[in-house]
């Protein structure tokens, strides 16, 4: 009976009791749900176009990051690092396309997933080579991003909201609106689109497929920074910082794989579910449920919708 | 149905296409050996042949997904060992596929429209904003692919997801969208494959008027003698990778080495 109390009553009866502390967690999931969207949003991009689930979608997000941060230390201006370092994002997207995806173009989908893990360690390596290896802070103030918090008196409580994750929320927005219109709207979008569904019928309609890696993978970088910026100015910058990578495919399994609006409110639903999952439902079970939680909700709802929320229904004739 | 004989010579003209002494293998097995033969502008050119005799391969050559060992292309006067499907599609080269090869997910509408990628060239930053020239250019193609749904009567479902039409009316998008390439070649294979004999007389009455009214040349592959009597000024025949005749429906129909290959001969 206690323990029936506990899980089923208990925790709604705290969120009526103390509402500021409801929308202080829902906010807080809110923001970290956005940073899983957009690092989801990365995948999804790739998966989409090339088929190729990009396991070094995690470290591209380590590797913007360290170059923004190295560049800097070296003496170069915020603002230029930012530039330099999208160039060195287009840069990367060329060489996959040229070292990777050009040779191996047609081979089954595993070999291509195999070929991205060269690639994680390849980034690790050159990134630790040229940037070394130690922990390094962001630069977001260099960059016009705001410190502080802003404290917003609600329901006989407060409400604290860091200014950093305000900033981060209206970005990610900009960037996922800004992503949806291109691919839904403009004549690449629509290439890519045609390119994820058949690549000999792109192909004869003159879509270059290489020119089409090179946009998803740029895209995909530049996702990547945007994550690793607002993510490295959370906790800092560091090759651990990887791992962000894996909250993604809970995202991913609850989103659909290629689904755009899929990653955006799968991203959501993890990282509030996560939040709201730990701060009530955490003391029951000892804490420490947030590590493992996200997976938990994908499983069931994988168990309704196999395909995931948005993914394309897959209908088999036997 | 079809034009006499004289007036459509007056309507084919030169050479558009040739391709000569090609030669494709895949490993050990050959797919064509030695096969050269042309297509002149206006004309409708059947490919035909039994199973397996490199017909389609024949047109993924052509088109550039397959790059010959041997053999050169000529396109518009230009020769060259192989084409790219990049090439061939700027060139003027549109194609349909055997088992339709559509972009399932996406409306009729968008299918055909994807037709037109080559034909737009505004920067990504214009279409990013969907604003000025980009807005107008975005219309003005948007036009011309309303013609086409017009032209081959898909109207009423301009919105719904290829993947969920009936094949009939796939086959009939996928026309579409190589029509909105506004190509000068076109290559269909197997056109009225699985087709009902209704949808059948649809989809040569499109191929007539889109010979006709747009002067496009074409060359198709298709099992149907009958269709390929009524509609094709030219016959090419394949057997086992080799051509072994060439000529006017009729004479084909003749040919010894022709009722051979379909029909077996006694040894």
């Amino acid at each position: 009976m206690d323990l029936l109390y506990k899980v089923f009553l208990d925790p709604f009866v705290q969120m009526g009791t103390a509402p500021d502390l409801l929308v202080q967690t829902l906010w807080d999931g809110l923001v970290a749900g956005v940073l899983y969207s957009l690092i989801a949003l990365g995948f999804v991009l790739i998966f989409k176009a090339s088929g190729v689930f990009n396991f070094a979608q995690g470290i591209m997000v380590v590797f913007a990051a360290l170059t923004l941060v190295g560049l800097h230390e070296k003496g170069v201006p915020a603002y230029l690092a930012l530039a330099i370092t999208l160039a060195v994002m287009f840069g990367l997207a060329v060489g996959v396309e040229r070292l990777m995806l050009r040779p191996l173009v047609n081979q089954p989908d595993i070999i291509l997933f195999m070929a991205t893990f060269g690639l994680t360690y390849f980034l690790i390596g050159f990134g630790e080579l040229v940037f070394g290896g130690n922990p390094k802070v962001m630069i977001a103030s260099e960059l016009g991003l705001p410190k502080g918090a802003v404290d917003i008196n609600f329901a006989g409580g407060f409400v604290s909201l860091q200014k950093i994750d305000i900033a981060a929320a209206i970005i990610a927005s900009l960037m996922v609106a800004a992503l949806a219109v291109f691919f839904q709207k403009t004549r690449i979008g629509r290439a890519l689109r045609a390119v994820a569904d058949s690549h000999k019928a792109a192909l004869s309609v003159g879509i270059s497929l290489n020119q089409i890696w090179v946009i998803v993978w740029f895209a995909a970088g530049v996702v990547a920074l945007a994550t690793g910026i607002m993510w490295g100015a959370r906790s800092e910058v560091s090759f651990a910082l990887q791992i962000i990578a894996l909250k993604a495919l809970p995202v991913l399994i609850l989103g659909g794989f290629t689904s755009i609006p899929g990653a955006i409110v799968g991203g959501l639903i993890i990282g509030i579910g996560e939040k709201v999952g730990e701060f009530y439902w955490g003391p029951l079970l000892g804490s420490g449920i947030e590590t493992w939680l996200a997976y938990v909700i994908a499983l069931v709802f994988l168990l309704f919708r196999p395909q995931g929320l948005f993914g394309e229904k897959i209908i088999e004739r036997i | 149905m079809r034009a006499p004989d004289s007036e459509s010579k007056t309507r084919v003209g030169d050479v558009l296409l040739a391709v000569e002494d090609v030669s494709l293998a895949f490993g050990g097995v050959k797919a064509i050996s030695g096969v050269s033969f042309d297509i002149r502008q206006g004309e409708i050119r059947a490919i035909i042949g039994p199973n397996g005799a490199g017909k389609t391969s024949m047109l993924n050559v052509i088109n550039g997904f397959y790059h010959p060992q041997q053999g050169r292309i000529t396109f518009k006067g230009a020769t060259r060992a192989k084409m790219r499907p990049y090439e061939a599609a700027a060139g003027g080269i549109a194609r349909t596929f055997q088992n339709v090869a559509l972009f399932r997910g996406m409306s009729a509408l968008d299918n055909i429209m994807a037709g037109r990628t080559l034909k737009m060239n505004r920067s990504l930053i214009w279409q990013l904003l969907r604003f000025g020239p980009a807005m107008r250019e975005e219309v003005e193609h948007r036009r011309f692919v309303e013609e086409i749904i017009d032209f081959l009567k898909i109207q009423e479902i301009r919105r719904t997801p290829v993947g969920r039409l009936p094949y009939g009316l796939q086959k009939r998008v996928e026309l579409g969208r190589a029509l909105a390439m506004e190509p000068e070649l076109l290559l269909l294979d197997e056109p009225m494959a699985g087709m009902n004999l209704e949808e059948k007389e649809d989809m040569s009455r499109f191929i007539l008027d889109v010979n006709d009214y747009y002067g496009t040349t074409i060359a198709l592959i298709e099992h149907d003698m009958g269709v390929v009597m009524d509609l094709s000024d030219r016959v090419v025949v394949l057997d086992h990778g080799i051509k072994i005749a060439d000529g006017t429906p009729a004479e084909v129909m003749k040919d010894q080495a022709v009722i051979d290959a379909y029909l077996g001969v006694s040894h």
